[in-house]
Parts: C-alpha cells; structure tokens; sequence
C-alpha cells in the first residue's frame, strides 16, 4: 500500500465512466446540470451522445433513468448526494427500487467534506435512506482505485445500486490488483485488540489511526466495507468475535448507516461492545473540506483519540 | 376496428372495473371510467402491442402515469387478451397479479410500474429517450389524470421532453375536472392546462369529448403525425361516465359500490350494450 496520490473519489468516477463508456454501449450518463462538479464531464467530452443533462430537475431525471433502463440501457444518474438520495428519496425508491431497475446513481459530495458549501449541501443521511430500499446495493469507496472497481462491478450488477463519491482528495490505499467484490469487505490491517471498520474518506484515517494506536500498545483490526448494503457480515462477526470491541467511523449521521448497519448485525448475532464515530445527529458547516474533518474528530488524530478512550474505557 | 366495435368494447371495460373494484370492496373507479374509452382506443386501435408477446423490445410502451385508475388499465388489458376477464375479480386481493396500484413484476404486460402521482410521466419519457438513442421507431404512450398536473414533477418531465424533441412521446391528460378534495379548479386550479403544455414545446390537441371515438382517432391521428416535438392530447372527460349515480360524483373517486350499486351499475351499462 502507497499513500503517496491524493485522488478524490468524484474525480475516480468521472474518469472510470469514460474509460468503460466504449466497453459497455448501453451505458448513458444523465446529470442534472452538475456535470463539473460530478465529474461526469469527462464521459461527456468522450461520449457526448450518451450525456443527457437534465437540467436541474433530480426527481424527473431519476425517473427517466428508470424508462431508459426498462428499455435496456444502464444509466448512471448523477448529482450530489443530498439532491440524490435527499430530494429525489422517493423516485429512486418507487421508480428504481420498487421496480427493481437497473439505474446506478453516482452520488457525489456525500458529507461534511463537501466544505465551504456549508449545511444544506452536506449530506449526512443518504447511506441511511438508501439502505432502507428493497433491493439496492449501497456504496461508498475509500480510494480512487476502490471507486473505480466499485464502478464497474455496479455496471456489471444487474440492478439498482447507489455509490457514494466524496469531493476532497484522499490517499489512494488500494493497488490495482485488488480484488473488489460487492458485498465483500477487506480487512487492511490484523489486529487483536479493537475492531475499526469503516469506509469512504474514514478509511484512510483508521489505517494511521491504527498505527498512532499501536504506539499506545492497541493492536487494532482495521476493514474497510465499501459495500454497505450487502453487508459482510461474516467478516464483521468474525472479527468482532476476535477483538471483543468494534468501532465503526463514517462521514454519515451515527445513526442509519454504516455504524447503524454494523450494529443491527451484531446486536442481533455478535452482541459485541461498539463506538460509533461519525456525525451526531447534526448538521455540517461552512468550512475548508480538512479543517471540518478534523473539528468533527474524522482525521487520523480525531479517530485515534476516540478509540483510545473507548478501548480504555 | 370500427367505432361501434369500439363503443361496445368500452362498455365492456366499464363493466370490466365495476366488476373489479366491486369484488376488491375497494379502488377507483372514478378516474377508470371516465378513460375507457382512451384505454379501449389505446390498447385495441392505436398500439402496437401483443399480448403473446408483452416483452418484445419493438412494441409500443404504455405508462399509466395516474396508476390507481389500473383498473381502466386491468379491463382493456382483459379485452385485447392479456389474461383472462376472471382475473379481475382478484384486483387488491392477497396473491393477486392485478395490484391496487400497477406493477410491473407482478403483471406481464405493464411497462412501468406506478401510483405514486407524477413519476409516470417521467419513465415515459425516459422510454421515448430510449428509442430515440436505440434507433427505434416505437413510441411511447403516458396517461396523466388532470389533478396529477399539480405534481411538480409533471412539469420537470414536460420541459425536458420539449427540450429533447420527443416527437414519439404521447401524453394524455384525463380532464375529468374531480380529484378527491373537489373540482381541480378549486382545489390547486393547473387550467389553463394546454397554454401550459404549449408553453413547454408540446403539441397541443384538445379533445372536446374523451368519450367520443371518431375524436380520439383523429387526435392520436395528429399526434402520430406530429414530427420534432411531443403531443400531448387533453380529453374533457366525465368522471363515473357510464354509470349515471357515479358521474360527475367526487365521491367515486376511490370508493367501490355495495352490492346494490353494484347490481344497478351492471344493469344500466347492460342496458348501454344492448342498445349499441
């Protein structure tokens, strides 16, 4: 593992759809006039034929997403995650979840890091919600090289899947050779003592929260679950039978999402001792992208000291 | 087909969704009866479509946009040879194929599933958008109820498919005037409604008498002939039409007769198909 690149993962996705785009000649990418800031550009200057703007319009764009995909496309729908899974919650669970189309929507700006935007654009709730629908595969990749497999598995998932993009840079951990499976996690560091799990930009903030834990003598397991909905939860139970403890960290609300999925599945198979870290039940700011993560205590130094108190708590 | 065939098929589907909501004790047969005649001309005159075949990737699409009207759906469905008229005795029963509000895995046959007001109009768009980047020359019929035109989302689907050209795209506005609350005009007033659509680059095609057939076939005529732009075709329509204690009444909107109502409803469309 390299820490040397700093991608963020809209960028990873913006990039992977126009190099999959002559692969795959059903695959259309709409967007909802966000094109720049999705990233979805990049495929449009490739394809622009298989780039439909649909302005700004989330609910009808998801709902055309559903017709295209009954007709055998597979469209990506694409625009922040509040506009996603926040306005347009109920097209995506009655036009491509209930019917169970085969529409990938590509949320990007998903949390705090979304930055100086402030509040109304961070969102903080769409791993719940979408978690909710029937049938959906939720997403939310760590790394430029994650996102990017992520991709193309949903691309080559028969059905409806929603992964999560971030805006700010972020360390890329995984090398080319990784083996991505939806609904697989990977465990990226074996520990004895405390389980981390966690995803998104969170990731790379465990992996050096581990090694400033190791300094105080806490051996600390750290996976990564892109996939939260599946969810493995055979390595979730396996590790957390290991450790005893289990910390989940997320740029989410605490409650509904990986931290929430994490704990149904040991509350009901595993009861296992758990801190969740992530937002608490509030909104974000206005702020840089790294000075929010880090007042929010979802940097390296930020997850280290939560885990620190829980482990010796 | 020609316009008594027509005439008499029609009062077949109304007896079809008096049947249906009958045996459901349950569903709408306001907004059913005041399109059958659209459904009867769509699904045995107008689309291409085999009941032998209901996936065949060339066949003209059909999204009930206002989706708790299926029962209208259901008996022109039952007409053209879907399945079997029985079948709509099950309508909103446990088990059943006929769901309260269509879906498209329980049903071979319905293109999109739907009910929740407003987003039919958009997958119906989004089907005619399909044709347009396959090269395919079917096209794609939508049927909206006049109180669904509230819906925000009817007018993010108007403006992208005028702005797409969506030549292939059929819209139909059931203009029956009822939505449950009270006459549309008093509730959230959508007239006029063909300005509107005009506004948005559709072509406008207003049809005085939904319930006559000689005017549909004309208007669909006009629309099928409409190049570089959408039509839409906005019927005046009579709630309850057919059943005379249920026309013009909001209170049909999604009420099922007692056996009573049911019996008297059966005579007076027997009646009808007699005399055409």
């Amino acid at each position: 593992m390299t820490e040397t690149k700093k991608i963020a993962t809209r960028e990873s996705y913006g990039n992977v759809l126009a190099e999959l785009g002559a692969q795959f000649p059903e695959l259309v990418v709409l967007d909802a006039d966000l094109a720049g800031a999705t990233k979805t550009a990049v495929f449009k200057k490739a394809f622009p034929d298989r780039h439909i703007d649909c302005g700004i319009a989330e609910a009808n764009m998801m709902s055309v997403a559903a017709g295209l995909a009954s007709a055998g496309m597979i469209p990506f729908a694409s625009t922040f995650a509040m506009f996603a899974a926040g306005r347009a919650f109920e097209q995506i669970r009655n036009s491509i979840g209930y019917t169970g189309m085969n529409v990938k929507i590509g949320a990007t700006h998903g949390g705090i890091s979304v930055g100086e935007d402030g509040a109304s654009h961070q969102c903080l709730e769409d791993i719940a919600l979408m978690r909710t629908i029937p049938g959906m595969v939720v997403m939310c990749p760590a790394d430029d090289t994650e996102a990017r497999k992520a991709v193309k598995a949903a691309i080559e998932h028969q059905g409806p899947v929603y992964i999560r993009f971030g805006r700010m840079p972020v360390p890329v951990l995984f090398d080319e050779d990784y083996d991505f499976q939806i609904g697989k996690g990977s465990v990226l560091r074996e520990g004895r003592d405390v389980t981390v799990i966690a995803n998104g930009l969170c990731t790379a903030s465990a992996v050096e929260a581990a090694r400033m834990l190791e300094k105080d003598g806490i051996d600390a397991e750290v996976i990564n679950i892109c996939t939260v909905k599946p969810l493995d939860e055979e390595l979730v139970i396996r590790s957390a039978a290991k450790t005893g403890k289990v910390v989940t960290a997320e740029e989410h609300n605490i409650i509904g999402g990986l931290g929430g999925a994490v704990a149904e599945c040991l509350g009901e198979k595993c009861p296992t001792r758990m801190l969740r870290i992530g937002m608490h039940d509030r909104f974000g700011e206005s702020g840089p992208a790294a000075e929010l993560v880090r007042k929010y205590q979802l940097d390296a130094e930020g997850i280290y000291k939560q885990i620190k108190a829980f482990v010796k708590g | 087909m020609n316009i008594n065939t027509l005439q008499a098929v029609a009062n077949e589907v109304r007896k079809n969704i008096v049947t249906a909501v009958y045996f459901a004790k349950s569903g709408h047969p306001g907004g059913s009866l005041s399109a059958a005649e659209i459904y009867t001309y769509l699904y045995m005159q107008e689309m291409n479509v085999d009941p032998a075949n209901p996936g065949d990737p060339d066949r003209d699409r059909f999204v009930l946009s206002k989706g708790h009207a299926c029962p209208g759906l259901y008996s022109a469905m039952a007409e053209r040879g879907y399945f079997d008229k029985e079948e709509l005795k099950t309508f909103r029963h446990l088990g059943t194929r006929l769901q309260g509000h269509p879906s498209m895995h329980y049903l071979p046959g319905i293109d999109m599933s739907s009910g929740s007001l407003g987003q039919g109009i958009s997958c119906a768009v989004g089907m005619a958008l399909a044709a347009k980047l396959q090269g395919k020359t079917y096209r794609t019929y939508t049927l909206l109820g006049d109180g669904e035109l509230e819906e925000g989302q009817v007018w993010e689907a108007a403006m992208f498919a005028g702005a797409k050209k969506l030549d292939n795209l059929c819209v139909i506005v059931d203009n029956n005037n009822l939505q449950i609350d009270g006459t549309i005009a008093d509730v959230n007033d959508p007239y006029p409604i063909d300005l509107k659509f005009e506004a948005f680059n559709f072509h406008v095609i207003n049809v005085a008498d939904g319930h006559d057939f000689g005017q549909l076939e004309a208007a669909f005529a006009e629309a099928r002939e409409t190049k570089g732009r959408p039509s839409v075709i906005i019927c005046k329509t009579v709630k309850g039409k057919g059943v005379s204690f249920m026309e013009n009444q909001v209170g049909w909107h999604g009420s099922a007769p007692n056996q009573q109502q049911y019996e008297t409803a059966m005579e007076e469309l027997e009646r009808k198909g007699e005399t055409a």
